[in-house]
């Protein structure tokens, strides 16, 4: 039931014959789980609170740093090295006190996602790595729960409605059904290393929160079976038909297992250094290889003495460069890509010399060097 | 036979162009085309899962490529 400030507040929704109280009463008894409070997350959270989502989840486990500011448009200056989920859920409570939100200040992962989505009616993807875009994929096919999938790479979007049943109970395509396998950052760079015009997030997060709210209200056509493209440089856009797979849930149990056994043996297998350690090190003058793997712009904002850049996008074509004699320790920005090229050098190229710094360059300029440029 | 191939995301900046074309003697099927792509830029190789649109309908494997066939080349993107 609608509360009278209700009525009011959502006077705009209850004009329109296709939503009305009946429609405004069934955004109410939604839940919503948003993963990622990002570039997609943010418009996609403010118009979902906005439209009466009764009750929303936001799951991040990241806090708001100044390169954010350019297009994650929920955030403020002074909200800076604070929690994401809880500076959104903040911001939407003030905008909208009649629904509940719940900030989960942790990474979606296997071992959480289950507990975490099962609790939601529909999931929107706003994550900005392929590892928890697949997990939600096949979570949600083991759940029976659609989700909205957008995805952003410098100008153009895609999005689409996976997982999604419709009123004849016609099941609808997978992101699977499109990627079957999980390609690495290796093959495919995110957003952190090569860019995004501020403004398609934007674009992108609209479209996922527009069809949130049309699927649960029953209005229009909801976007499963297609795959949307969208480009902001020429204003074109573009819809792929797309079908079920009939092995789509078996495609989502398949890695599961696959999945484990490769989390299994990166953690056992992979050596870290944190910040702390390596500094005893250098100090202590140990023969150490410091290898950098991000781009040439990042190392002349920043980097070790004495390190050796090799753009991740590099190492490929660079094995015979990386010493096999002695540590090296590899770092980049966060510990991200780092992670991912030693996975690389020690499957495929059996290396057993290799350390990730624990949170990169960012993490020694705030706990060693404050002298240091960030960025 | 003569192709024409609309690239999106990274295959856009592998490729250095929003489009390419492949003249060939044969008619393609979809397989063909693909693994044609993937010598011709080695990093396209090392791409696993690439979805090939033929008239904007997802393309199944061994469908045969007609020159007038709007293709486009799509890779899983992963920013957000």
């Amino acid at each position: 039931m609608l509360t009278s400030s209700e009525k009011t507040r959502y006077q705009k929704h209850l004009l329109l014959p296709q939503i009305g109280i009946e429609g405004q009463e069934k955004l109410k008894s939604t839940k919503v789980l948003v993963v990622g409070a990002g570039g997609l997350g943010c418009p996609v959270l403010l118009y979902l609170a906005a439209a009466g989502i009764g009750k929303i989840g936001i799951i991040d486990n990241d806090a708001v740093d100044l390169t954010n500011l350019q297009r994650q448009v929920l955030y403020k200056v002074e909200d800076i090295g604070n929690p994401k989920a809880l500076v959104a859920t903040k911001r939407l409570l003030a905008m909208n006190d009649t629904i509940e939100v719940e900030a989960i200040l942790h990474r979606l992962k296997k071992e959480n996602a289950l507990q975490y989505i099962q609790q939601y009616d529909i999931v929107v993807d706003c994550t900005d790595n392929f590892t928890t875009r697949y997990l939600i994929n096949d979570i949600c096919v083991k759940l029976n729960k659609p989700f909205v999938y957008g995805a952003i790479h410098q100008f153009e979007g895609q999005v689409s409605v996976f997982n999604y049943t419709d009123a004849s109970g016609q099941q609808g395509p997978t992101y699977r059904c499109l990627f079957p396998e999980q390609p690495s950052e290796l093959e495919i760079p995110n957003c952190a290393t090569i860019g995004v015009l501020g403004i398609l997030p934007g674009t992108l997060g609209m479209y996922q929160a527009n069809e949130v709210v049309k699927m649960v209200t029953g209005i229009g056509k909801v976007l499963s079976g297609e795959f949307l493209m969208i480009d902001l440089l020429e204003n074109t856009s573009r819809k792929i038909k797309v079908k079920r797979r009939p092995d789509a849930e078996q495609l989502a149990r398949q890695s599961e297992t696959q999945e484990q056994e490769e989390i299994a043996c990166k953690t056992n297998i992979m050596k870290t250094l944190s910040v702390e350690e390596l500094q005893e090190k250098l100090e202590a003058q140990e023969d150490l290889f410091l290898l950098d793997v991000r781009n040439t712009n990042e190392y002349e904002i920043c980097h070790l003495d004495n390190s050796v850049l090799i753009p991740m996008n590099h190492i490929p074509n660079n094995i015979k460069h990386i010493p096999r004699d002695k540590p090296v320790v590899v770092y980049c920005h966060h510990g991200m890509r780092s992670a991912s090229v030693i996975q690389f050098l020690e499957q495929n190229h059996q290396f057993d010399n290799l350390y990730n710094l624990t949170g990169g360059i960012n993490a020694w300029a705030y706990e060693i060097d404050p002298q240091m440029d960030t960025y | 036979m003569k192709y024409t191939i609309a690239l999106f995301g990274i295959t856009k900046e592998i490729v250095g162009s929003s489009s390419t074309t492949l003249e060939v003697a044969d008619m393609l099927t979809t397989d063909d085309l693909l693994a044609l792509l993937r010598a011709e830029y080695p990093k396209l190789g090392a791409i696993r899962s690439l979805l090939l649109a033929v008239n904007n309908e997802y393309a199944e494997q061994g469908l045969a490529l007609s020159e007038k066939d709007e293709i486009a080349l799509i890779p899983p993107v992963s920013g957000g």
